[in-house]
């Protein structure tokens, strides 16, 4: 880990939904240009925290900085904050009724005010950085889920924002398709973007990640490097969790 | 053969036709233009309540389910009666053509609510969360990735809703609208015979038949695809 | 505020008007009862020729739908019960009425019910026929139920309409209860006898209108 200040820092973060608490005070902390990988068992509350870190979901108690934004003050501009911090969804949520290179350009032009002709250059950039130049005037129904899934990214991406979160990308897709989807992912972290990725793609992992979060009942039991929590993990959880993943 | 001819001579008297078809076509000009208000006022108001409902305040949204809920159960008919007779004993008065009017567009207003409404929900919560993780405020959120996903599939109940209601201006020739029913009705008492009404029920085939299959059609195209 | 309270909700009226009311209600709801079922058969006829019958047939059957889904209901009404008796054919106010929602409720009934139909795939007919049922007890024991089913949002949505056109039987004086209610108004010259049909109405009709919400959303929810 780097010294600076870290760019995501969360603290102590409470969630509930009616008498049920997801989230039971969870920290994290992520440098500039970390990878951080988030794993634990369904329902562990990883969701609920990515969502969290760009208040898709309020939470109940804590603090969130991002980027030296204070995210869940009420003064904050949440709309501008958001901008700042791309996410991807497992079920991609592509606007059906609008083209790869429209789904992009939406918030260029709404939330950035760019005109339609800067819009329309920027996504065409993104698109062509997730590889899908040739198919910007398809319509998602148009296309496979892997490229859904980059036109997600290409969404995010062309905001420029200062974080990425990605809730499970990849699970959504047949498995010949996720390839594509971490290629971009891995050539997003060379170019230096942060990422917070949920996922259970332990070889990404491995290959990729800084460090490794692992989530049980709505807290973060350990974490640490990738080859020491795969390797030699300290808390029994962690290490019946990880023996039942590498099982498949 | 005496019947027929008595047949034809009541009902297709070309005589009587040719004199009453100006009133019955200056009928069918105010039913259009009743028609038009209606569907306009009545669309526009809907969609309004529907967009109100979509911000989620309690008491307000209770004051438009039942004001929605009001408008569906009562039959159009006692609407435009307790407007036309009712108001001017409270001592406003309405014209026919306003009472008509203003029921009609509260009943299609209710049920376009309900549609649109049924619409905005059907839309997945990842399309509200994916526009405003890249922020995006809540209504361009709502205007533009919500609505027009949901008015695509509202699209082949509203046009059949919307059909059924605007015929509803017949009733009011109750209130002395001299719309279609209207004139043919008078037409029919000066001549004492009912060939206007024959020409009364063409004009609304010539102006439903079409609307009638285009709503077929806008059905038949809309309603599985996605 | 008096003044709207003596006009619209003036409880002497009420009670004085209260025999006749009462009357047109149970006159409605008798009048639903014949025009539902009326209706009904109407449109189980018509979907049934629509769907099964040959090319003419289900030609001929749109045609039909279509013309008296186009023409209103108190257009119809009107020519059966007043134009008829110039050709000599007088139906009565009954007549009229019965004959007028056959027609056109039973188009509206007979459109949902072929979509319905339609809806069923064609292998359910298939199979029930490969197990040696008629083509009639197939479609009444196999192709209907499920027919019915997955339009029953429409069919609920239907009735409630039918039981609000009842109301239009007022323009030939069959002494329903927005009938009732008019002649209440004349003899009172006060609109009180009319809110009190409107509230009549509306109790009636309101766990109808929450039924068919209800189901309509679900069937939205489920494209
Ligand atoms: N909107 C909600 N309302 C009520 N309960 C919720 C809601 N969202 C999540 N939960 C509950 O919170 C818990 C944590 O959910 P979350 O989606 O964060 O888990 P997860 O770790 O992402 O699981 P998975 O690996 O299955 O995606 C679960 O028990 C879930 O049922
Ligand atoms: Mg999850």
């Amino acid at each position: 880990m780097t010294s600076t200040a870290p760019i995501i820092d969360a603290r102590g973060v409470w969630k509930r939904f009616g008498g049920l608490a997801v989230l039971k005070g969870v920290d994290l902390s992520v440098a500039e240009r970390e990878l951080v990988f988030v794993i634990g068992p369904s329902g562990s509350g990883k969701s609920t925290f990515l969502r969290c870190l760009n208040r898709l979901e309020e939470p109940d108690d804590g603090s969130i900085q991002v980027d030296g934004i204070e995210l869940l003050s009420p003064k904050t501009d949440i709309n501008a904050a958001r901008r700042r911090i791309g996410m991807v969804f497992q079920s991609f949520n592509l606007y059906p009724h609008m083209t790869a290179r429209q789904n992009v350009m939406l918030a260029l032009r709404k939330v950035l005010g760019q005109n339609k002709d800067q819009a329309a250059t920027v996504a065409a950039r993104a698109l062509d950085r997730v590889g899908l130049a040739e198919r910007m005037d398809h319509y998602p129904a148009q296309l496979s889920g892997g490229q859904q899934q980059r036109v997600a990214i290409a969404r995010a991406i062309a905001l420029e924002p200062r974080v990425m979160l990605f809730d499970e990308p990849t699970s959504a897709l047949d498995p010949e398709l996720v390839g594509g989807v971490l290629n971009v992912m891995r050539e997003l972290r060379q170019d230096g973007m942060t990422m917070v990725v949920v996922s259970h793609e332990m070889a990404f992992a491995k290959a990729a990640a800084d460090r490794v979060v692992f989530m049980a009942d709505g807290q973060k039991l350990e974490e640490g490097p990738p080859a020491q929590i795969f390797e030699a993990p300290q808390h029994e959880r962690t290490r019946a969790f990880i023996r039942q993943i590498d099982r498949h | 053969m005496d019947g027929l001819n008595n047949f034809i001579f009541s009902f297709f008297n070309l005589k009587v036709m040719a004199q009453y078809l100006p009133l019955v076509a200056q009928g069918l000009a105010l039913t259009v233009v009743l028609a038009l208000l209606i569907v306009v006022c009545g669309l526009a108001l809907g969609l309004l309540l529907a967009v109100l409902r979509s911000f989620g305040i309690r008491p307000l949204n209770w004051l438009i389910i039942f004001t929605v809920d009001v408008f569906r159960a009562l039959p159009p008919l006692v609407i435009i009666v307790l407007l036309f007779f009712g108001l001017p004993a409270a001592g406003m008065s309405v014209s026919g053509f306003a009472a008509t009017w203003l029921s009609l567009t509260l009943v299609l207003m209710a049920f376009a609510e309900e549609i649109f409404w049924a619409g905005i929900t059907a839309v997945p919560k990842g399309q509200w969360e994916a526009a405003r993780s890249t922020g995006l405020t809540f209504l361009q959120t709502l205007r533009m990735v919500v609505l027009p996903q949901a008015l695509r599939i509202t699209i082949p109940p509203l046009t059949n809703r919307t059909i059924a209601i605007t015929k509803g201006t017949a009733l009011g020739s109750v209130v002395g609208v001299a719309e279609i029913l209207g004139a043919a009705q008078s037409a029919m008492s000066f001549s004492a015979n009912p060939s206007p009404l024959t020409l009364g029920a063409i004009a609304y085939l010539v102006l439903f038949v079409p609307v009638v299959a285009l709503g077929r059609w806008i059905e038949t195209r809309f309603a599985w695809k996605r | 505020m008096e003044d709207f309270l003596f006009a619209f909700l003036n409880w002497d009226i009420v009670t004085q008007a209260w025999p006749i009311l009462w009357r047109g209600f149970a006159y409605t709801l008798a009048l639903s009862a014949m025009t539902v079922p009326l209706g009904l058969a109407g449109g189980v006829a018509l979907a049934l020729l629509a769907t099964s019958g040959p090319w003419w047939v289900r030609l001929l059957a749109a045609g039909w739908t279509d013309f008296f889904r186009a023409i209103p209901p108190l257009v119809l009404l009107v020519f059966l019960y007043a134009g008829l008796p110039f050709a000599g054919i007088d139906v009565g106010a009954w007549g009229a009425v019965a004959l007028g929602f056959l027609l056109n409720t039973g188009s509206y009934y007979g459109e949902v019910l072929r979509a319905g139909i339609e809806s069923v795939p064609r292998g359910q007919m298939e199979a029930a026929r490969s197990t040696g049922l008629t083509r009639g007890q197939a479609l009444a024991h196999v192709v209907l139920p499920q027919a019915v089913r997955n339009v029953l949002p429409d069919l609920v949505s239907n009735t409630l309409e039918v039981v609000k056109l009842t109301s239009i039987a007022s323009v030939v004086a069959l002494p329903e209860l927005l009938f009732q209610a008019r002649q209440a108004q004349n003899a009172t010259y006060n609109a009180t006898p009319i809110v009190a049909a409107a509230i009549a109405y509306f109790l009636l009709l309101w766990p109808l209108v929450r039924l068919v919400s209800r189901l309509e959303n679900r069937a939205m929810a489920g494209r």
